[in-house]
């Protein structure tokens, strides 16, 4: 379970998380929602302590993460997470992308993390593309690379990070497609997202973000069919 | 124009000459690698160590860049040897050229460094690697890609520079070339031949590098 309590963060001055409570239980899928800026991205970096808070805190499992005899390296293997920019290392084919991790923090044989890698790598599709290096393929495909290099962590929390905003339109589809892969396998995961239709149908729960604060929380449906608060209602009315 | 050349000195000299030339490139090639590790060492510095390891790298890079290279040497063997600590003309070659590589190639690697988006390091970190892994498995083999060929012209710089060995009693190519010349008073010939095993000495240096771009870098 993911626990966020009265979280706290700030950028210099400005304050960018202002007091978030959230929980995420095992299994359960939560899209995050709401304005560029208003802080989502910032608490998915700060759940995997990418990101210091300033107050607050966050449990994982039991483990609070931002204290300071917290083993962040061994909590980060629980956690995986995918970017907008994908960030696929580009010197590194793509089984060596994904078998990289398992073999040098999970202590995997090389044999080992290649068998772990090509299993990811076919569950999202990419199992012709093995010896290729990242830079040859599409942003689409990059992206499920990315999501197959988290995954081969064996990671019981994705955080994904607006993993579509960057891919052009006739992509996107692809890779919601191997989120909803995920959904269906029972992973946990919190989406901030932009797409408003994948999460009121992939979500258990959406939040809604605006200026640091989670302005309305519920169940998926209802709060993108029927939102309650003002705001909520003149975001969702801008984005469709 | 009523000079005549006599080979003959020349050529029976080659094999002395061939094996002062494996002397330049030995001291190039050493001087280089311990250039690598510590211009890698200094960036280092420079961009993440505490003020007193920034202002140590930052002398150092700025002698190195910003004096003559001959005079860095006579540092190594004049003066050191003006307190009573005397290398040998080859150390004293080999550490003013690794001094002199390790000024320009922290530079290189600086900007190495700063050219990797930082969100190669967050990926990295993300999957649970250390610090010390991320750099060591993400970023500083993009670095050496980005700054390869700086790399190369370091080095065929650092073949020519070794030349500089002559003026604190090294016998590579030009101390050899210095010294059989001023046996036999055909300057003119000898030179003008170091000159040619330089030439083919640096082609050498950039076909092996050239090959070697392409094994290691496959993207």
């Amino acid at each position: 379970m993911i626990e966020l309590k009265s979280v706290e963060k700030k950028f210099g001055d400005i304050t960018v998380l202002k007091g978030i409570d959230l929980s995420v239980e095992k299994g359960e899928v939560i899209s995050v929602i709401g304005a560029s800026g208003s802080g989502k991205s910032t608490m998915l970096y700060c759940i995997n302590a990418l990101e210091k808070i300033q107050s607050g805190q966050i449990i994982v499992d039991g483990i609070d993460v931002h204290a300071d005899q917290t083993n962040l390296n061994e909590l980060r293997r629980h956690i995986g997470m995918v970017f907008q920019q994908w960030n696929s290392f580009p010197h590194l084919s793509v089984l060596d992308n994904v078998a990289l991790a398992p073999k040098l923090v999970l202590g995997k044989s090389k044999d080992e993390a290649y068998s772990i890698a090509e299993k990811q790598l076919k569950h999202v599709g990419l199992g012709d593309k093995l010896d290729v290096y990242p830079t040859r393929m599409s942003g689409g495909q990059q992206q499920r690379l990315a999501i197959a290099r988290a995954l081969a962590m064996e990671p019981d929390y994705m955080l994904f990070d607006e993993v579509t905003s960057a891919l052009d339109p006739e992509l996107v589809g692809e890779v919601l497609d191997t989120l909803r892969l995920l959904r269906d396998d029972g992973m946990t995961m919190i989406v901030v997202t932009h797409e408003i239709s994948f999460a009121r149908d992939v979500s258990d729960r959406v939040a809604f973000f605006h200026q640091g604060v989670i302005e309305e929380i519920g169940q998926a449906q209802q709060l993108i069919n029927d939102p309650q608060k003002e705001r909520t209602q003149q975001f969702l009315s801008n984005v469709r | 124009m009523d000079y005549t050349f006599h080979w003959r000195p020349v050529i029976k000299a080659l094999p002395d000459l061939m094996e002062a030339a494996l002397t330049t490139l030995e001291a190039a090639a050493l001087s280089m690698i311990i250039g690598i590790v510590l211009g890698l060492v200094l960036a280092l510095l420079r961009l993440h160590g505490n003020r007193p390891l920034y202002l140590f790298a930052t002398v150092w890079v700025e002698i190195a860049r910003n004096t003559p290279a001959l005079l860095q040497l006579f540092f190594f063997g004049f003066g050191l040897g003006a307190f009573g600590w005397h290398l040998s003309p080859f150390m004293i070659v080999l550490c003013g050229l690794s001094f002199n590589n390790a000024g320009y190639l922290a530079e290189n690697f600086r900007g190495g460094f700063l050219a990797i988006p930082d969100t190669q390091i967050k990926a990295a970190r993300s999957l649970g690697m250390s610090a010390s892994q991320s750099y060591l498995h993400i970023i500083i083999p993009q670095v050496f890609r980005l700054i390869y060929h700086p790399l190369t012209n370091q080095l065929v710089w650092a073949v020519l520079m070794s030349s500089l060995g002559m003026l604190v009693g090294f016998r590579e190519l030009s101390g050899e070339t210095q010294f059989l010349a001023s046996n036999t008073f055909r300057l003119f010939e000898f030179f003008l031949a170091a000159a040619v095993i330089y030439y083919l000495l640096v082609k050498i240096v950039l076909g092996t590098s050239y090959l070697l771009c392409r094994k290691l870098f496959r993207y």
